[in-house]
Formats: C-alpha cells, structure tokens, sequence
C-alpha cells in the first residue's frame, strides 16, 4: 500500500575529525494523511535529525523520504517547519512574518487581497488578531510561538513539522498552546511531526507515538498507537485508567529500556535539575498539576 | 521635567520653594553637566601652563586664549573674503549692464573670483572629499562583505588580501593613486578637480577593509533558524539578502562603517597635507609653511575644528543607524 508519507531506511552518517560518526541508522516510518505523529526520546538521539531530513534540511546519506510520489531533496513550504525558538524576523512585525511566507508561497496564486485576509485568517486561528501590528520583541514567548504556528499553517503544508514546539515555554502557556493545536487540528486535520520531550503532551496530542532509541546509530524503537477517542480533555484524561496505561508505557520505554547513559552517570545531579531537557519527563507529574491548575 | 525621577517626592519647582534641591537631583546633574565640564576646564588650564612654557621659533606655543583670538580672525577673514566676493562680482556685473545697454549682442565673460580659498572653504572641502570617498567605499564594501559573508569558499579566498592589504597605509597608495588618476582621468570638461579625486579614492582605499570585515562577519553570524525559514519558503536568493540578511547584519555593517568614517577622516586630512589637495590638510600645511606668529594658533583652531567635525559625524552615523535598525532597544554608543 502507497503511503502518504515514507521515510524508509533513512541514515546519516557525520564525517568528523575523529573517524566517522553514525547519527541515525535505519529509520523506516510511513504516515498517514491525517495523522498526528510525536517523536520522543532522549536528547541527542537524533528526533531532531529526522526532522531535518523530512524538512530536507539535512540530506541523508542513505535512504529516501517520499511526500505523495515525490521525493524530497530540498526545503519548501510543503513541508513547513515551526521551531523550537519561534525564528521570527525580529525586524518584521508579527502580520509581516506571516505575510512574508505566504506571498512567497502563493505567489500567482492568490491575489493581493486574498493573501491579506489568508494571513488574518491564520493568525486569528491561533487567536493573535489583537496583535497583528506588533513586533516580536513586544509579545510573551508563548505569543511568538504562536505566531511561528500561524506561519507554518499559513503554508498549507502537505505535512507541518514541529521541533519541540512547546519545549522553551512554561508548562501553563504550554497547555494553552497544546489546547489551540488540539482544536486546530480538529478543524484542518492536518498531517504533523512533532518533536517533544514530554509524555503527556504526546500522549494528549498524538495518534502514535514513535519512541527513538539512543544514539550512536539511533533508530526508532517502539511505535505506540493512542487510540483515545477524540476530542480529547486533558482534565478528563487525566483520571482515564487507558491513558494512564499509555503514558506508563512511554516512561517505560524511557526510563527503563532506553535509560540515557549520560543521565545515569549523573543521575543525582540530574535530579537537582530536573527541569532542563531530557529530565522534564521525570516531574511530568509536577507539570500536570499545573496543567489541571489551568 | 529634567527632575523626573523623583518627581513624586520632588517635584522640579521643589526647588524654588526650599531653595534645597533633593540629593539625588544633585548627583545626577552632577554626572550629566558637572563632570564632563570639570574635565574640560582641567585641560584648559594644563594646556595654558604647558602653552606658557613652550618656546618654539614661531613664538610661544599658544595657549587657549590665543587659540580663542585666532578663531575670530579666522571668521573675520571669512567674512573679509565674502564682501570681496560680492564686491567682485558686483563690479562685473555693472561693467556687463553698461556693455549690453550699448550693444545688446555683445558677449560678455563673466570672470571667477581668483581670491584664495578661506578656512571655512577648506572645511566645505575636506567635508565633501570624505563624503565621496566614504559613499564610494561603502557602495563598494557592504556587497562585497555580504558576498564574503555568504560563501565561505569566496571568504578563504578573498581574506588573505584582506588582511595584507588592510594594514597598509593609505597614504603609502597616495603616490599610486595619484599617477593612475591623472592617467585614467582624462576629460576636457572634467566634472571633478584631479586633486580632489586623489584625496577622494586615498579616503575609499582606507574605508573599504573594516565595513568589509565586520559585514562579513555580521552576515555570517545570522541566526541558523532564520536562514531555514528562508530556505523552507523558498526565497529567491536577493529577496533572502534584502529580507533576511541584511536587517540582521546592520548592528555589524554600521560598527564597520563608523570605524571606516572615522579613519577615513583622519587619513583624508593627511593625505591632503601631503598632497597639496585642497582642504583642511592644505590649510594646515600652508599655515606651517607661512610661519607667522599667528600660524600656530590658527593651526590649533584646525586641530580642534578636525576633532568635533570628526565627532559630529559619529554622531550623525549613529543617527542613521538608529534610524535604519529595527531593534529600537539596543544601546548604541
């Protein structure tokens, strides 16, 4: 059966001063039109690399990604990319940022008109119509991530990536965004890669999860599916026996059989800092307290 | 309100009414007017001492208030030198009336005025000169440092002439620019003074190597994320320089061309003293070589004129910059 999307034994492999380095071995993913996809793991297990290669930033060095018949091999906006530091021009006020994509990317295709109103309409999606005129230095974190989300749907890509779209934002500005995402999603139904380090989100967000193994050679581990019906709560699933059980089961897979070497090592340390990186998911706890707060 | 930030508690008029102004008031007057004018009178007198013990064959060294004396003739020559202007061409131009009112055909020349540029000329001069050279610099210098910038194989390939041509100084090319100049430049109506084109290409030489260097370095410090954006939607290749590129390398682009300016001022005067260009250079190496007792005094009136001309276009450069970048935040000094 032809995929919509097929990423399929895709490697890459890093010259460096010392030898030769295997960043990814042998990933094979197909997706769905439709489809809601987190990638998780530990960090520097090369999510971000698959990303990239999707996004054809990177080239890998073998292997392929098919997009409905054709072969990626450069940028463009049918792949859209939000980042994790929102990468707004700081020179360009938030409705500019937006428009800069879309008059690039409808360019003979919609007048002057229907691109302004294309722009309005995708920043009021993610409800940033009272600040169409600002600039970025002027808004909150979370408003500028926004604003990058606005930016990559206004592509109307055929599949939008997101690299750990939430990871540099508090955990209450996190649950509002993943709330927008959620009921965007519901709307369009678009087809996503999302990169995240947190269980919960996606858990909540995702209709598999695809777990990522360490690297050296890093490559998919497990795949879960979430089947939880939609539209999903967070309050309610909070106490839903079936989401606790998927949500064990990434932790599982995290912490027992891909146990980060570099965090064991340091593991009391780690703990202090629980907040950074990789170890957010050990007080993911914490942070659905504060979600449930929200 | 000079006063504001204590104004709840006191307000400026405070002052009027207690006759005691609020401590912090003081303080801030004190780092704002005070300090840099203690510092400033500080130097008057050290230099009036030092004037009073320097003997050279142009009579004393002067001091301040020769200094301040020679300021005056020099405007008062200015002025001098003005009223024989008008007063030339007024006398031409009764002579053409009186000629044309007995034969309307006839064809009379208007002469120019012969008289020798005044300081203030010199000023105008040396003013336009560096403007010229510095435009032609940066027209030249600002693309060529955003190339360098973006292709890192131009960079290695371009650098090593950088950095052996940027130590050197402009005045070591005046001798070559000179003889290529009179050379190349040749027109029967020419549109500028060959002099004036020597001081002007000296000035670029030297201008060129920093705003090429710090473009470079700003353009190819761009943020990674911002440079996937424009590859992931597909922006042609100028459309990514004038959208992407060049906001964020202004911070850089201006510290070259303020750095370049300003060497471009200094090396302009001295290329003019050596070359015998009109300008401030010449004014200074005539008075040398006129010898007066006033010479030395109208010497140091250039030398500070040169020191706040130079300043005032740091200043106006920073006026641009603020004008020209987006983060309105950034301390600019």
């Amino acid at each position: 059966m032809k995929h919509y999307l097929d990423i399929s034994n895709v490697g890459i492999e890093v010259k460096t001063d010392s030898g030769p380095f295997r960043a990814l071995q042998d990933v094979n993913l197909k997706i769905d039109k439709g489809e809601f996809i987190s990638l998780i793991g530990h960090s520097g297990c090369g999510k971000s690399t698959v990303l990239n290669i999707v996004a054809g930033l990177y080239g890998a060095t073998e292997g392929g990604v098919i997009l409905e018949g054709r072969e990626v091999d450069e940028p463009g906006p049918d792949r859209a990319v939000v980042f994790q530091n929102h990468a707004l021009l700081p020179w360009l006020s938030v409705y500019e940022n937006v428009a800069l994509a879309v008059r690039e990317v409808f360019k003979g295709r919609k007048t002057r008109s229907e691109m302004r109103d294309w722009v309005e309409h995708n920043l009021a999606l993610v409800h940033m119509s009272h600040a169409l005129h600002k600039m970025p230095h002027e808004i909150s974190g979370g408003m500028k991530q926004r604003v990058g989300i606005a930016r990559g749907l206004a592509m109307e890509p055929k599949v939008l990536l997101m690299d750990e779209p939430f990871g540099a934002l508090d955990a209450l500005t996190r649950a509002h965004l993943q709330d927008s995402l959620m009921e965007i999603q519901n709307d369009l139904d678009n087809t996503v890669i999302m990169i995240t380090h947190d269980v919960d989100e996606a858990v909540l967000l995702s209709d598999r999860i695809v777990m990522m193994t360490n690297g050296p050679a890093a490559g998919i581990g497990e795949v879960l599916d979430v089947d939880l019906p939609r539209p999903r709560h967070r309050l309610e699933l909070a106490e839903d026996a079936h989401y606790n059980r998927i949500r064990q089961q990434v932790l599982k897979f995290l912490y027992e059989k891909q146990r980060n070497p570099a965090s064991a090592a340091v593991e009391n340390q780690a703990q202090g800092e629980a907040k950074n990186s990789e170890n957010r998911d050990g007080v993911a706890g914490d942070d659905r307290k504060d979600d449930e707060a929200a | 309100m000079t006063s504001a930030t204590t104004a709840s508690k006191s307000p400026f008029w405070r002052l009027f009414l207690t006759g005691m102004p609020s401590q912090a008031w003081i303080s801030r007057q004190a780092k704002n007017l005070a300090l840099p004018l203690v510092g400033i009178l500080v130097f008057l007198l050290l230099w009036q001492a030092a004037a009073s013990n320097i003997e050279t064959s142009l009579g004393q060294f002067p001091g301040p208030a020769a200094v301040w004396e020679q300021s005056h003739n020099l405007v008062d020559e200015y002025q001098q030198a003005r009223q024989k202007e008008a007063a030339f061409y007024e006398r031409q131009y009764e002579r053409r009336d009186k000629i044309l009112a007995e034969d309307p055909d006839a064809a009379v020349r208007i002469f120019d005025y012969p008289g020798k540029p005044t300081f203030f000329d010199q000023i105008v001069t040396s003013l336009y000169t560096v403007m010229f050279g510095f435009l032609v610099a940066t027209l030249i210098a600002v693309p060529l440092g955003v190339v360098c910038g973006l292709s890192e194989t131009l960079y290695r390939a371009i650098n090593p002439l950088i950095q052996v041509f940027k130590p050197v100084s402009p005045l070591a090319w005046l001798p070559l620019v000179t003889m290529v100049v009179s050379a190349l430049y040749i027109s029967d109506d020419p549109m500028f003074d060959k002099s004036f084109l020597t001081s002007a290409f000296t000035v670029t030489l030297c201008c060129l190597w920093p705003t090429v260097i710090n473009t470079a370095v700003g353009v190819a410090g761009i943020d990674k994320d911002l440079v996937n954006v424009s590859r992931v939607i597909r922006l042609p290749a100028l459309k990514h320089v004038q959208k992407v590129v060049l906001p964020s390398a202004i911070p850089m682009i201006f510290t070259g061309l303020r750095l370049s300016l300003a060497t471009g001022w200094m090396v302009l005067i001295a290329a003019e003293m050596l070359a015998q260009n009109p300008g401030l250079g010449k004014f200074i190496w005539d008075e040398f070589q006129n010898g007066s007792s006033n010479s030395l005094g109208r010497i140091m009136v250039a030398v500070i004129v040169i020191g706040f001309i130079g300043f005032l276009l740091d200043i106006i450069m920073l006026a641009v910059q603020r004008r020209v970048s987006w983060d309105k935040n950034a301390v600019l000094r």
